[in-house]
């Protein structure tokens, strides 16, 4: 049961199964057991994974004969956080959808990203990485497009053509290291091994980065990412929030680091800049926000700014944070959507002055609330502090004032993330709130799950950290 | 040269069946004689390859695949025109026989060994293609392509024999390996003649593909021909032209490259941009349609810029994608019109409601025109890419990237008409039979290729 091919055939062919039911109801229970089939399926990689640097569950065979090219999959530390976080959070998200009336096809566009992403993440053969890294966008943008709200046709073609422009660098990219590869194949391993002289390795970081910048996003390539953000339906907003992005910053890891170290030392600080102004600028305009959705989705671009800064700190703290915080930020972010949307749905507002008090009305709510934010913050014994204390750490160990400006999202953090919780939960109510009720049934279930996460998370990382420390040890042993 | 024997004598029994009136037995017998042509060709795959009749043709691979290609996109074709030429001309049988004509054409220019041949190829193939464009006699558009298409080609005609004219007059003769024997013999002393000669048959065939700045026609003739035709054109003809650039390239000018590629490359970018953003400005879905050909010939060029080994698989298969998504897209302009009698975006609007199975074959040829992967034409735009790289075109390769992208704004824009706007009228419209058929293959290949493309690849 451990190979790899299991984990994208479960979403494919749900996505198969999916697509032709046409009753809601039947619908999301049938997406629900499916994606906790595929959970299941999940547990025996953890439960066989050896916590050390190699690649295991390796799987491979030949898909292009006549390029050379292979389907070749695999696991190691530092993709198998990312499959836990994918697989975990779908059925999550499935189960935020239960309050609403989707048809079959938008589970089935659910699965086939799940399958997209899966593919990303265990993907050792640049072509089949390409393949997963491209059909993943395709879902979301139907997903957003066709469910969301407000200007939806153009942000979502902004959206899309924003991304594509970066994957087609990055192809272009992928075939110029395919030239260069002694048997001309494109696998992870001979990319890898290339050791190409850093002029040209200059252009494949570029190459590379742009693409994985516009999809995490980092300033400036970040102008899609509020906009979609917020016009997308909620679950569609967990779905790019909580896993999508991470594609970008696991492609720094898996692909830009090991293939362009030389261009890494040359071009690592500009990054580091970059992410760090992110950090900064994001922050700045959370503050201004009326919108809470918007508010969330640029509080993301400053939290994803600082885990890309902590990957460009090449040091082993600022790396196994950004690898912990990647999956405390999708938990995190995931809960704050969703309780976003349960506010939506019972007063049909999403405007910080139009709320306030709803924790008169709304106490479980609150109190869900209360955790979660802690959480985004960082505060100690949630998951954010852990991984925003080695974050930081890592950054510090590489130049000071930027972890003096990083750190600042600390605090920031705190004031936005404050400025959110008070303006809808405390204050006075407003007369039209008076009716609404509190969260009950599923809605419990997801905050419950996500609050487990966030305190186990905070109280034991190490459970998280161990299965990435050899594998992120050997990438500095090989950059430096 | 059975398939080529085997259509030109259908196209004359076609001929005498319209005469008779059989018109039930058109189909079945054109399509019958295709498939029949088409079991030649592939009869063929294992022999030996020769030039025969005196090096008139030569049926290698390269021949038999294009012109397989060719049969397969026609038989498409003509199954999609079962309904559709009554409704707009009453010489059905005249049509057929046509068609048959110029695929006849079609398959000489894709096995041509000699200049001759490459002529009398071109010129069946087109001349058909003057009267079909025209085929609505009363119609003052469908008049003004014909008429255009028809100057336009005798002048690059013009051209093409031009250069015939000079490169014999360097080397003495027409036929390709001669020609070859020269180039080789003479590497320093090349006549100024045979250059010439190059470039003007370059003229005459960018003409024919559609290639910026030879391609004014293109749009007009499109917009004008009925559509079955305008989706004959940029398929068929584009392929049997792609296949004889690629055979007197790949043959006899690949030692002279230093001189033809900068020409070739610069019409190739300019190709790329021109058909980009002329189709990005397009409110006509089939106009946008006639100008995104003339983008596609400028990625199908990217092959012949480089020429290597995998030049003709990596050109076939990326005119195969291109054929099956064409043909989808313009069967269903057909469909939209006949139901709302435009063929602006907004006749798409709300398809996906009415029609979610048809928006959805049309979102996977559109996608596959687009490049994204699992769809055949992500594999033929990355084996072009490939090809380019070979000889580190970097800068083409960005540039293309860039147009790649202004490629899936306008691709998706019907995308967006067919899911995401609404249409008052809401009701739902039939699909013949015929046309299911051919949609389904279409889209059923579209994936295939884009899953498993190996078993194309190999091909050549």
């Amino acid at each position: 049961m451990d190979n790899l091919f299991i984990l994208l055939l479960i979403p494919v062919l749900s996505a198969c199964i999916l697509a032709f039911v046409k009753n809601s109801q039947t619908a999301k229970w049938i997406a629900l057991v499916l994606s906790l089939i595929q959970v299941v399926a999940t547990v025996p990689f953890l439960c066989n994974f050896v916590p050390d640097a190699s690649m295991q569950f390796e799987s491979t065979f030949t898909w292009i004969a006549s390029l050379n090219i292979h389907f070749h999959l695999g696991l190691d530390g530092i993709s198998l956080p990312l499959i836990l976080l994918t697989n975990g959070l779908v059925p999550l998200i499935v189960l935020t959808t239960f309050g609403k009336t989707f048809k079959g096809n938008f589970y089935a566009l659910v699965s086939f990203m799940q399958a997209g992403l899966v593919l990303v993440f265990t993907a050792l053969d640049a072509f089949t990485f390409y393949v997963g890294w491209e059909i993943a966008l395709i879902p979301i943008y139907f997903i957003c497009a066709l469910w969301g709200e407000g200007d939806r046709i153009c942000v979502n073609l902004k959206f899309f053509i924003y991304t594509f422009f970066g994957s087609l660098l990055m192809l272009i990219g992928i075939i110029y290291l395919y030239h260069q590869t002694p048997n001309g194949d494109f696998e992870w391993a001979s990319f890898k091994a290339l050791q190409l002289p850093g002029g040209i390795q200059r252009y494949i970081f570029w190459g590379f980065f742009i693409a994985f910048a516009i999809k995490i996003p980092i300033f400036p390539f970040h102008t899609w990412q509020p906009d979609t953000y917020t016009n997308a339906p909620a679950a569609g907003t967990m779905l790019l929030a909580g896993i999508m992005l991470k594609m970008g910053i696991y492609g720094l890891f898996r692909w830009l680091l090991p293939i362009a170290p030389i261009g890494t030392q040359i071009y690592g600080a500009v990054a580091l800049v970059l992410c760090v102004i992110g950090i900064v600028y994001a922050s700045i305009i959370a503050f201004q926000q009326n919108d809470a959705k918007r508010l969330i989705a640029y509080s993301s671009i400053a939290h994803v700014g600082l885990i890309s800064a902590g990957v460009f700190s090449i040091h082993i703290e600022g790396m196994q944070g950004a690898m912990i915080q990647m999956v405390n930020h999708g938990i995190s972010v995931i809960g704050l959507f969703f309780i976003i949307d349960i506010i939506q749905q019972r007063t049909n507002s999403r405007n910080l002055s139009e709320l306030g008090g709803l924790a008169y009305r709304m106490p479980i709510l609150a109190v869900f609330f209360l955790l979660i934010v802690m959480g985004a913050i960082g505060l100690p014994l949630t998951n954010g502090f852990i991984g925003e204390f080695l974050l930081l750490k890592g950054i510090f160990s590489t130049n000071v004032w930027y972890a003096v400006f990083g750190g600042l999202t600390l605090i920031f953090g705190a004031v936005y993330m404050l400025r959110l919780y008070q303006n809808t939960m405390l204050g006075t109510l407003h007369a039209e709130h008076i009716q609404v009720k509190d969260v009950q049934g599923y809605e419990v279930l997801v905050l419950g799950i996500v609050s487990v996460f966030i305190l186990y998370l905070g109280i034991f990382p190490n459970a998280l950290l161990k299965l990435s420390e050899a594998s992120v040890i050997q990438l500095i042993q090989q950059i430096k | 040269m059975g398939a080529i024997i085997t259509l030109s004598l259908l196209a004359i029994l076609v001929l005498y069946l319209g005469l008779y009136n059989a018109k039930g037995a058109l189909l079945p017998v054109t399509i019958a004689g295709l498939l029949l042509a088409l079991g030649f060709e592939i009869s063929l795959w294992n022999t030996d390859a020769t030039p025969l009749y005196n090096g008139m043709v030569l049926f290698d691979h390269l021949a038999l695949s294009f012109s397989s290609l060719c049969i397969i996109v026609t038989i498409l074709i003509v199954l999609l025109s079962k309904e559709y030429f009554k409704a707009i001309s009453d010489n059905v049988a005249e049509y057929y026989s046509l068609i048959l004509f110029s695929v006849t054409g079609a398959l000489l220019v894709c096995s041509y060994h000699n200049f001759a041949m490459l002529f009398i190829g071109i010129e069946i193939m087109s001349v058909a293609l003057y009267i079909l464009v025209g085929i609505r006699k009363r119609d003052l558009v469908s008049n003004e392509a014909s008429l255009k298409y028809f100057i336009m080609g005798a002048f690059s005609t013009g051209f093409l024999l031009f250069g015939i004219t000079l490169m014999y007059g360097a080397t003495v003769t027409f036929d390709l390996e001669g020609l070859k024997q020269y180039v080789i013999a003479n590497p320093q002393g090349i006549s100024p003649l045979f250059y010439a000669g190059i470039l003007l048959i370059l003229v005459g065939l960018c003409f024919k593909i559609g290639a910026a700045p030879f391609h004014f026609w293109t749009p007009d003739v499109y917009e004008g021909a009925p559509i079955l035709i305008t989706s004959y054109m940029s398929t068929v003809v584009k392929v049997a032209s792609f296949a004889g650039f690629l055979r007197l390239f790949s043959t006899v000018l690949v030692p002279l490259n230093d001189f033809w590629t900068p020409v070739l490359l610069t019409i190739c970018i300019i190709t790329l941009f021109v058909g980009n953003i002329s189709a990005l400005m397009q409110s006509s879905f089939k106009r946008m349609l006639a100008y995104s050909s003339i983008a596609h010939a400028g990625y199908m060029l990217f092959a012949i810029v480089s020429l290597g080994a995998d030049s003709a698989s990596g050109i076939f298969t990326y005119a195969t994608a291109y054929s099956l998504a064409s043909v989808t897209a313009f069967g269903i302009l057909i469909i939209v019109k006949r139901k709302v009698g435009s063929e602006q975006f907004e006749s798409f609007n709300g398809l996906a409601k009415t029609n979610p199975l048809l928006a959805l074959l049309l979102t996977i040829a559109m996608l596959s025109l687009a490049g994204i992967p699992l769809t055949a034409g992500f594999i033929g735009k990355f084996m072009m890419f490939n090809a380019v790289m070979q000889d580190y075109h970097i800068i083409l390769l960005v540039l293309a990237a860039i147009n790649a992208v202004v490629g899936v704004f306008y691709y998706l824009r019907v995308v967006v008409n067919m899911y995401f706007r609404t249409q008052e009228e809401n009701s739902k419209v039939l699909i013949p039979l015929n046309y299911q058929l051919v949609f389904f293959i279409a889209a059923a290949l579209t994936l295939l290729i884009g899953v498993y493309p190996d078993f194309l690849i190999q091909l050549n």
